[in-house]
């Protein structure tokens, strides 16, 4: 991913800062400028999210793309942020820990790496709490 | 809005094919359904082609033009028109091209659908099959396509109570299928025990239970209902021909293990040709990973949630079975090349339907397609029966 369409969402992907919707009271993370429920009539703000979830669905990846190869295998799953909404993430754990339902707290990680010479990206990735 | 027929069908063989390019592909399976309809490239108005990913996997955008010059009808200067919606693709194309038959833009229309997926190495072609997913938001977490699969499996599986037997199941069936379809990637007989035994890809997703890397294209004529007769003696009538999206990502589906695209094209396509469930004869489903042959038959309607690794478990969706599924191997054993999946799908209904099936044929007046794009971002059904 280059730098800037990195950049641009760093913020986000470092802190865990999402958007709010004051219309409907909904969460979203990844953030929406748009609220899919009200539209226009939605009022979106900034949000920083708590950090703490539970683990919906999960699978261990043992064949990756070139970027995340050296990784395998590992843990990625859906979970759902305590405020409702729901993102895809790395869980750092053993393998055999993961369950469905276990909570999960979020930590601040390497993500990736574009090449050898590229830019390192951080974000956030995830724990058992 | 006028009732549109399928007058000519081709298909190339679906494999590694090392000696051919993406440009032979496509003229294969375009000169095959061109021919089959008995039309001279003239009576030609308009082509809608649907590929996925040219530019990652050959380095070539501006597909439609290189389509209709190598097809000798640029010098006739018809539109010529790429869609893409991922693994639906083909789908969309078929569907672009009814509509533009439906509503009497044109006559006589190519729908195709094309992809060469071989001259780049598995991890890149991992990378670009990501690209159907959200890249920004799931990508970038290091998830690959069986990944996401293999959350919905698991979803699944917790819900349900799905076994791991019951989903072999499918692969095991879709391979007796196959290997009755000369166009087959891999029409080699698999057991239970094969696929179990078979390595794990992203848990609990194991290799067989994998569509795999396909090159290959499919070409389909359309014109309107009333001129069929000009062109064939079985015209097959398009009786449907709906889409659907929903949420790019998979963490933003309210129920992970049900694609709500699938739902709102199936309801759209029953009550756009009146019929029931009933009605269908079979069905040939967007199986490219065998849970998502499960979540399609019962996405559809042709079972109730929970149930359709039992009926795939009793032979149910076997081709003698109460609803046949995938009777062409499917994508898992016909093979997968993503752009022309949902245009094989219909090559598979017509042939069907025209009793031109050889060992796979079943007795069957009405069929159905359902053609993915991601995790379900997109979907196309479509209904055809004899006219």
């Amino acid at each position: 991913m280059s730098v800037p369409r990195f950049w641009r969402e760093q913020q986000n992907r470092y802190n865990l800062i999402g958007t709010h919707c004051t219309t409907c009271n909904t969460y979203y993370y990844p953030p929406r400028i748009l609220c899919p429920k009200c539209r226009r009539e939605g009022k979106v703000v900034e949000h920083q999210f708590k950090g703490t979830g539970t683990v919906v669905t999960y699978s261990i990846i043992r064949s990756a793309s070139d970027q995340f190869n050296d990784l395998t295998p590992y843990v990625i799953a859906i979970i759902e942020l305590d405020e409702g909404t729901r993102l895809t993430s790395q869980v750092i754990c053993e393998i055999d820990e993961m369950y469905i339902g276990m909570p999960v707290k979020r930590v601040f990680r390497r993500l990736g790496e574009d090449g050898e010479s590229g830019p390192i990206f951080y974000g956030t990735k995830f724990v058992p709490a | 809005m006028r009732d549109v027929a399928v007058i000519g069908i081709g298909c190339t063989k679906f494999g590694e094919l090392w000696d051919k390019s993406f440009r032979t592909l496509f003229i294969e399976a375009g000169e095959m359904a061109i021919s089959d309809a008995g039309l001279s490239g003239d009576q030609i108005d308009e082509i809608f082609i649907g590929n996925m990913s040219a530019g990652r996997f050959v380095g070539q955008e501006h597909v439609g033009a290189l389509i209709a010059d190598y097809s000798g009808l640029a010098t006739n200067n018809i539109p010529a028109t790429r869609v893409e919606a991922a693994c639906a693709s083909g789908g969309l194309a078929f569907r672009q091209a009814f509509t533009s038959v439906a509503s009497g833009m044109a006559d006589i229309v190519v729908a195709a659908g094309a992809e060469k997926m071989n001259d780049v190495g598995t991890e890149e072609t991992t990378d670009v099959l990501a690209a159907a997913a959200d890249r920004e938001w799931e990508g970038i977490a290091g998830v690959t396509f069986p990944g996401l699969y293999a959350m919905i499996a698991r979803d699944y599986m917790n819900k349900y109570g799905l076994t791991r037997e019951q989903l072999a199941a499918v692969a095991v069936k879709n391979h007796d299928n196959g290997l009755h379809n000369p166009i087959a990637q891999f029409p080699t007989k698999i057991t239970i025990e094969g696929v179990m035994s078979s390595s794990l890809v992203a848990d609990p997703i194991r290799l067989l239970d994998c569509s795999p890397v396909t090159d290959g294209a499919a070409a389909v004529i359309l014109c309107p209902l009333e001129r069929a007769h000009e062109f064939t003696d079985t015209p097959i009538q398009v009786l449907a021909s709906t889409q659907a999206s929903a949420t790019i990502a998979l963490h933003d589906r309210q129920d992970i293990s049900t694609l709500d695209a699938t739902v709102a094209a199936g309801n759209r396509a029953f009550k756009m040709s009146g019929l029931e469930r009933s009605d269908i004869d079979f069905v040939e489903v967007h199986d490219c990973f065998t849970i998502a042959e499960l979540c399609a038959i019962e996405d559809l309607g042709f079972c109730k949630k929970g149930e359709a690794g039992k009926l795939t478990e009793e032979g149910e969706t076997a081709r003698h079975g109460k609803i046949p599924v995938n009777t062409s191997g499917g994508l898992k054993s016909c093979g997968h090349p993503v752009g022309a999946t949902g245009v094989k799908q219909i090559y598979e209904v017509v042939l069907q339907l025209r009793g031109e099936a050889g060992k796979r044929q079943i007795d069957a007046e009405i069929g159905m397609t359902h053609n993915v794009g991601g995790t379900g971002a997109t979907v196309v059904c479509n209904i055809l029966g004899r006219a």
